[in-house]
């Protein structure tokens, strides 16, 4: 009998358990999407949930696995970091804003040049990709790096395998350069790569760049700061060379003209500027205007975005994030109106 | 353990011991009744499971052809033979991943037939007794390997090691024959079709390996005395005796081995290279039907991206009921005669 009392008894506590954790669940924030800007999504997520008690659950999927779902429904935002379209975000009834900026970068792993020495421009860059320059002794990689002993080494080009916001920005970036790549390639998450190998994922593209001798990769800034990997300085739209860095990355963003785009829709590669870092590259999140299926979720994830305007900056700044300017957060939140359930807006910002 | 229960239940179902209950089933009649029931359900059950599997096959396959239809609509028969795999355009085909498969795929059979011949040969046929065990239990393990971890092993092991000695020798060597050198050109990029080929021979050797020592067992101990007191030599025993005798099993031992090769992704994925593009030299980067599902499935943005994925699917599929047939076709063959 008293086994079967605490039975009963662990029974039921293992029921409340559950329940407890299914209504903490309901109030948690669920998001999907781009792995760029995973890491400072995660360092938010812990500061809003010591502050709020609300967990954000955001799926590293990459963009577009990210875009499916949010179409899909099954998670309340989506984060990109490539732009839709007017016509898509119409199509499903969708709205984008910028969440953060950060930096792409050229990394590399070559006999005898140290992390920083090799200086490229976006010419040199895209005929590294497109397979025309295939030794990094080529006069015209030495020609914009005197003094630096550059090996006789064959290049191995490593991009992702997976489609990616990051191969969409740094694409774009090779097809404002090169008439040519625009023509032939094109920007997209994934592209039809001449040369190289393809590896999943950013961790893919930086173990990949680390293991094979020659090789030269791109990726997020973040990546390349952990592993400590070699990265390339870039001559930039002005003919400066730049080094990757916060301000850099936050010259480049101070350019971009958020207030005169519909839908938010800016890419920031190649902007003009001494001090600007030429493959810059913004997070979108994506969100769906009609919020009467669960306004308390809309509602939820409107205040976490808030939040982060209002309070994540330095968070974004430890990891080399470029936070949203405070003019055009302002300009993101009244675009928010348009998210309502019913005849209610699902946010309404506190003064 | 297992045959006392055995033993139980014997005693306890047979007729030998029957407990009180069973005395009233006595009479033939309810007795018979009951069989009876028994048979249909069992026949039931039974003819449900098989039927199951064919219902469970059908299904993928109408569901990968309905899914794959967008892409033969838009791109036609062409799609498997074409060579451009373009998502930012919108164009694919699916030639480029086709080749990678079977090209990956002979590579390693070409490695894993004989070694596993010769590990099977020396097992049954030469090998002191106290080693035999071991040696199989050791075959036996490396078939047990995930092969996400052979996937990590090439990836980090193998691959700088193919790119640093491997393939600068190839290249210097045999890279400068006419004809024969056309495959061993290039630059030394680690990963590749012959690295991917490599990992799979690895993978498969045990598969084809197990089987083949099987078979080889089964050859009967008079004929293979007998031939050894007419005074044939191993190699001649082997060659005349054991190989002719064991001709089918032999052919499915290599099947499943293909098989497994065929459709191997995640450690394909780590050393293939991931490039849709066709190149002659066995050391480029290319990509397998497999690894293209595995690293753009969450990504397929459009739909017909999507559809071109199970497309492939299909023709996976399609490329291993052939090789299945084939194997089939083969066996009976060798049975006829």
């Amino acid at each position: 009998m008293t086994v079967f009392k605490k039975l009963l008894a662990t029974t039921a506590t293992g029921l409340a358990g559950l329940l407890l954790a299914t209504v903490v669940q309901a109030a948690d924030i669920s998001g999907a999407g781009s792995s760029f800007i995973y890491p400072v999504f995660s360092k938010w997520g812990a500061a809003y949930k010591e502050k709020t008690g609300v967990a954000l659950n955001y799926q590293s999927i990459g963009s577009g696995g990210g875009i499916k779902q949010v179409e899909a429904g099954t998670v309340t935002f989506g984060a990109s970091d490539k732009p839709l379209s007017d016509d898509e975000l119409a199509k499903n009834g969708m709205i984008q804003f910028p969440m953060v900026m950060g930096g792409i970068v050229p990394m590399y792993n070559i006999d005898g040049v140290n992390p920083g020495e090799l200086v490229l421009d976006g010419q040199t860059l895209v005929h590294i990709f497109d397979g025309t320059i295939t030794s990094w002794n080529d006069p015209a990689i030495a020609a914009l790096n005197k003094g630096l002993k550059l090996p006789a080494q064959a290049i191995v080009v490593v991009h992702r395998s997976d489609g990616s916001g990051t191969t969409f920005n740094f694409t774009d970036y090779l097809s404002k350069i090169s008439p040519e790549w625009k023509d032939k390639i094109g920007a997209d998450t994934a592209v039809e790569w001449p040369v190289g190998l393809g590896a999943k994922g950013s961790e893919g593209v930086a173990n990949t760049v680390k293991q094979t001798a020659g090789a030269i990769g791109y990726n997020e800034y973040a990546y390349i700061v952990q592993n400590k990997l070699g990265f390339a300085k870039l001559v930039n739209a002005a003919g400066k060379v730049v080094t990757p860095s916060l301000d850099t990355f936050g010259s480049a963003a101070s350019n971009a003209d958020w207030a005169g785009a519909k839908n938010f829709h800016v890419v920031i590669t190649n902007q003009p500027g001494d001090a600007s870092w030429p493959i810059a590259a913004s997070t979108w999140v994506i969100i769906h205007t009609d919020a009467s299926k669960d306004p308390d979720a809309y509602k939820g994830a409107l205040t976490f975005f808030d939040w982060i305007y209002k309070n994540g900056k330095q968070d974004a700044a430890a990891l080399d994030y470029v936070a949203i300017p405070d003019n055009v957060s302002k300009l993101v939140e009244s675009s928010w109106s348009a998210v309502k359930a019913g005849d209610q807006p699902a946010f309404t910002a506190m003064q | 353990m297992k045959t006392s229960d055995a033993s139980d239940d014997i005693a306890a179902d047979g007729p030998a011991v029957p407990g009180p209950e069973a005395v009233a089933d006595r009479s033939p009649r309810r007795h018979q009744a009951r069989t009876k029931f028994g048979d249909r359900l069992f026949i039931l059950l039974s003819r449900g499971s098989a039927s199951l599997v064919v219902v469970v096959l059908g299904g993928v396959l109408v569901t990968l052809a309905l899914g794959a239809l967008p892409a033969f609509r838009e791109f036609g028969p062409a799609f498997v033979w074409a060579d451009r795999w373009s998502p930012a355009k919108d164009i694919f085909s699916a030639a480029a991943p086709i080749y990678g498969t079977l090209v990956t795929s002979a590579i390693a059979m070409v490695i894993a037939v004989p070694l596993s011949f010769g590990i099977a040969i020396f097992l049954t046929e030469l090998c002191p007794a106290p080693l035999r065990r071991p040696i199989g239990v050791a075959i036996e393990l490396l078939a047990g390997i995930p092969s996400i971890i052979y996937g990590l092993w090439g990836f980090f092991v193998l691959a700088p090691l193919m790119q640093s000695f491997v393939q600068p020798a190839l290249i210097g060597t045999l890279g400068n024959l006419p004809g024969i050198g056309l495959l061993f050109r290039g630059a030394p990029y680690g990963v590749g079709m012959l690295t991917a080929g490599v990992v799979l021979a690895i993978m498969a050797l045990p598969f084809i390996t197990a089987v083949t020592r099987d078979v080889f067992a089964t050859v009967p101990a008079m004929l293979r005395e007998s031939a050894y007191g007419v005074g044939m030599t191993t190699w001649e025993v082997v060659r005349y005796i054991v190989i002719p005798y064991c001709r089918i099993g032999l052919v499915g031992g290599i099947m499943l081995g293909l098989g497994r090769a065929l459709g191997e992704t995640m450690a394909v994925t780590f050393v293939i290279g991931n490039s849709h593009r066709i190149a002659a030299s066995l050391m480029a980067p290319a990509t397998t039907i497999s690894a293209s599902i595995a690293n753009e499935f969450t990504e397929a943005t459009t739909p017909l991206y999507t559809a071109s994925l199970i497309a492939l699917g299909l023709i996976l599929s399609a490329i291993t009921f052939i090789v299945l047939g084939l194997a089939k076709w083969m066996i009976q063959r060798s049975k006829l005669h």
